[in-house]
């Protein structure tokens, strides 16, 4: 793993494979969540790249349509559940969460081994569901009925793995509310709060509150399955619409359980490296809760075509833009930050950066899909691909990218190599864009999505799509080997190497096994410099 | 209620006697429920069952459970909580109730 | 684990946050009763004459009682009345039994009329009447099951307080069994009318 621990008295110092696997230290079970993470999303990305490789012309290329359709639901299921839900809140919010805090740990440590490891076992379930029965699931990842009630491959098994991973996420999230509630260092008050605490506050009440839906979706799914209910099916009395609604009551919330937490990096950075405290902090934090809340207004919009009553589709399309307004906000709050700053262009302000162009791409075309008239024409196609990508590639994997280029000098006491991070991050920038600007062009020319199969007039943006697939890749090689090689043996860095004023830079890097020798006192707001100053 | 009670309640929770008061209560609104049942009243025999649930509800949560004698947060949270099941349950009439 | 104080206000939070995951799990069940009964109200009407109010009315009885005995129980520990606090949640623990047996007896007579999903007889009935008995099952089924879980787990709290780990000093273990136990009564409060009565 690597030697940081030659530190006397750093987490990391204690070995042994059951040292980790039983911790209940919240760095290192943040550690065992970002490998897992990471590790996922490789397979994730792999499995992404080998359907960009089929689609890069017409007809079959290298994989038949079963397989094909395979593919996009493990791609869909392990980058949605393994992947961006646990990824910044289960890795980085347990392991800056209690340090921003000024605590020892969270609110409860075993309980969090445990959230852990069921994350394992969901993640188990959902590989069993792969190699088990009768083929892997071939149902996209929002198994709809009727046809996730009908198809013969393994999707009992793998809504099992849903469930479990609800679970686990719930948890997380029971676990944080009480920490952020109950263990505040005095002098900590609620506008002390950085904003990342913030954002994971709010993401939490939605973990806590939407998931139980997606896991009581799940199981009805297995007794339509397993016990014939009927509960769905409209010979019987039910509606399959129905399950549309349970299912996005869910997912829809579920988006901003990916992209809150990464606006809460991105909220703690841009004031670092601009050398100023963050515009708006009260309107920042507040729109947190306000995106958490209104995001559960909305989850109708993805269903404007699905034979939904024409009122839903007026209500719902009015309630998604209500949820652009506080969407709005962070970003011209981050901008205005910038804003006359002292901008030190450091590798995580440029991850930062990437997360607010692309972000915004995102979120822009986000209008287009939430009002009605125009997601008739774009519903089911490549835009909502690229929209999507956009938002969670491009806005919670940079956040994710930005959040360890800011804090893995912390957790592992060394540095990487900036320039090669920066030129990643740009390879990326621009790979983002050739991936999936494409898919806007296609989208609105009226190729649909999860098609194994194309016309021939698609076939140009599809080869660019693929390319830039390709260029995605190669900034994320090199990402993950600069980081790789520089925390292993990269030059040592001090306390503060950025001279950033939330509490976590307080501490040696890496930090003690139970982090602050003595309770901290907080007299001060998480982006008040004055004082603070960068080692060198 | 005395000062005294009340704050022998917030230290050990409700007495014996207030909970065997509600234990009653909640007794007799089951026996409501069920007579109220037999008479036919068309659209409102269900908002009668409902309403009647929903006091028996009540009393389980604030005395049961000890709502009452907790401060705001977790006062707040419960009214948040059900107002969110209540939004899920409404919004969804707007397409089911208009198709 | 290294703490030595134990947080009772945060356990006790920790505890309410997780009945509310409880409630809307069962929300999402709320969610599609409430559609299909204002969809098939004449078809639910007809279908809940098939259950025996009697029966659902002896289970609320016996589930309120069980709550009340649940809520002494609290209050006898956190006066210091061990061996009472202990006997209450045994008692509790028994009535939880007896509502599963009458539940027993309940459901296998609906399967002897033929009232399952899938079965012929529903089948060659209204649709509304299948969705009913689907949503019934489905309903009282999750029910039952955490009506088993709370057994269990007032059962591990009455262990600890027979090994002297769950007392007066330190009694939110059995504080939050009850609670769990109470969200339990609580639902069924909901769901007895909703079937039983109101269709």
């Amino acid at each position: 793993m690597n030697d940081a621990s030659a530190a006397p008295g750093s987490f990391w110092a204690a070995r042994g494979l059951a040292s980790w696997l039983f911790t209940t230290d919240h760095k290192r079970i943040g550690l065992l969540y970002l490998w897992c993470v990471l590790g996922f999303f490789i397979v994730g990305v792999v499995l992404g790249l080998l359907i960009r490789l089929e689609l890069i012309a017409p007809g079959p290329t290298i994989m038949g349509a079963q397989t094909y359709n395979a593919m996009f639901t493990l791609h869909g299921v392990i980058m949605i559940f393994l992947v961006v839900i646990p990824s910044i809140p289960a890795s980085f919010g347990n392991i800056i969460l209690p340090l921003h805090l000024g605590a020892e740990d969270v609110a409860f440590p075993r309980l969090n081994m445990f959230s852990w490891w069921l994350y394992a076992l969901g993640a188990a379930t959902a590989l069993a569901a792969l190699f088990t029965g009768d083929g892997p699931p071939d149902t996209g990842w929002t198994f709809y009925v009727p046809f996730s009630a009908v198809t013969s491959t393994n999707v009992s098994v793998a809504v099992a793995a849903v469930f479990i991973l609800g679970f686990s996420s719930i948890l997380t999230g029971l676990n944080f509310i009480v920490t952020i509630h109950r263990l505040r260092a005095p002098g900590l008050t609620w506008t002390r709060l950085s904003l990342f605490a913030w954002a994971l506050y709010a993401t939490a009440w939605i973990q806590l509150l939407a998931t139980p839906i997606l896991g009581i979706t799940g199981l009805l799914i297995i007794a339509e399955r397993v016990l014939d209910m009927g509960v769905f099916d409209p010979a019987r009395g039910g509606d399959p619409i129905l399950y549309q609604h349970l299912f996005w009551i869910y997912s829809h919330p579920a988006v901003y359980i990916m992209v809150l937490p990464a606006m809460g990096v991105i909220s703690d950075i841009i004031p670092v490296f601009a050398r100023k405290a963050i515009f708006g902090y009260k309107t920042i934090a507040f729109s947190s809760l306000a995106i958490a809340f209104a995001g559960s207004l909305v989850w109708a919009h993805h269903m404007f075509v699905s034979g939904m009553s024409d009122t839903a589709v007026m209500v719902f399309s009015l309630l998604t833009f209500v949820v652009a307004i506080p969407s709005a906000v962070k970003v011209f709050n981050w901008v205005s930050t910038l804003y006359k700053g002292s901008i030190h262009m450091e590798p995580p302000l440029v991850f930062a950066l990437g997360f607010i162009f692309l972000f915004t791409m995102g979120g822009i075309t986000g209008l287009v899909l939430g009002a009605a008239g125009t997601d008739m024409h774009t519903h089911d196609t490549y835009f909502v691909v690229g929209h999507f990508h956009y938002v969670i590639f491009g806005g919670t994997g940079m956040g994710l990218f930005a959040a360890m280029h800011y804090w893995l000098p912390k957790v592992h006491g060394r540095m990487y190599n900036k320039r090669v991070a920066t030129w990643a991050a740009l390879i990326l920038i621009v790979g983002m864009n050739g991936l999936y600007f494409p898919m806007y062009v296609m989208g609105l020319a009226g190729m649909p999505r999860r098609y194994y199969d194309y016309l021939p007039q698609y076939t140009a943006m599809h080869e660019a799509s693929t390319v830039g697939s390709w260029v995605v890749a190669a900034g994320l090689a090199l990402m993950f080997a600069n980081l790789w090689r520089g925390l292993r043996s990269g030059p040592r860095v001090g306390p503060n190497p950025w001279g950033a004023a939330t509490l976590e830079w307080t501490l040696p890097s890496p930090p003690p096994a139970h982090n602050f020798p003595a309770e901290p006192v907080v007299d001060r707001g998480p982006y008040d410099f004055r004082g603070v100053r960068a080692d060198d | 209620m005395t000062h005294d009670t009340t704050r022998e309640n917030a230290r050990h929770g409700p007495s014996y006697g207030t909970l065997t008061a509600i234990w009653c209560g909640l007794l007799v609104l089951t026996v409501v429920t069920v007579g109220v049942a037999g008479v036919d009243l068309g659209f409102w025999n269900v908002v009668v069952a409902m309403a009647v649930a929903t006091a028996k509800a009540a009393l389980v949560v604030l005395v049961f459970m000890h709502l009452k004698y907790e401060n705001w947060v977790f006062k707040g949270f419960v009214l948040m909580t059900f107002a969110i099941l209540a939004i899920f349950i409404g919004f969804t009439f707007f397409d089911t109730a208009y198709r | 684990m290294t703490d030595t104080h134990k947080d009772y206000e945060g356990a006790k939070l920790g505890m309410w946050l997780f009945l509310f995951t409880e409630i809307l799990l069962f929300g999402g069940l709320f969610v599609l009763f409430a559609v299909y009964m204002a969809r098939h109200h004449e078809a639910f009407h007809m279908a809940s004459r098939h259950l025996d109010v009697r029966m659902g009315a002896a289970n609320t009885v016996v589930l309120i009682t069980s709550s009340w005995l649940a809520a002494l129980a609290v209050a006898a520990l956190k006066r210091g009345q061990d061996a009472r606090a202990r006997g209450l949640t045994l008692g509790t623990i028994a009535l939880a039994g007896v509502f599963l047996v009458i539940k027993y007896f309940e459901w296998s007579a609906k399967f002897r009329h033929g009232l399952y999903p899938g079965s012929e007889h529903l089948a060659a009935g209204p649709p509304g009447e299948a969705v009913y008995f689907a949503m019934y099952y489905a309903m009282t089924g999750l029910h039952g099951l955490h009506v088993t879980v709370g057994m269990g787990v007032l059962g591990f709290a009455w262990w600890l307080m027979r090994t002297g780990r769950c007392t007066r000093a330190d009694f939110v273990f059995l504080e939050n069994g009850a609670l769990y136990w109470h969200l339990v009564d609580l639902i069924w409060i909901y769901l007895f009318p909703l079937f039983y009565l109101v269709g």
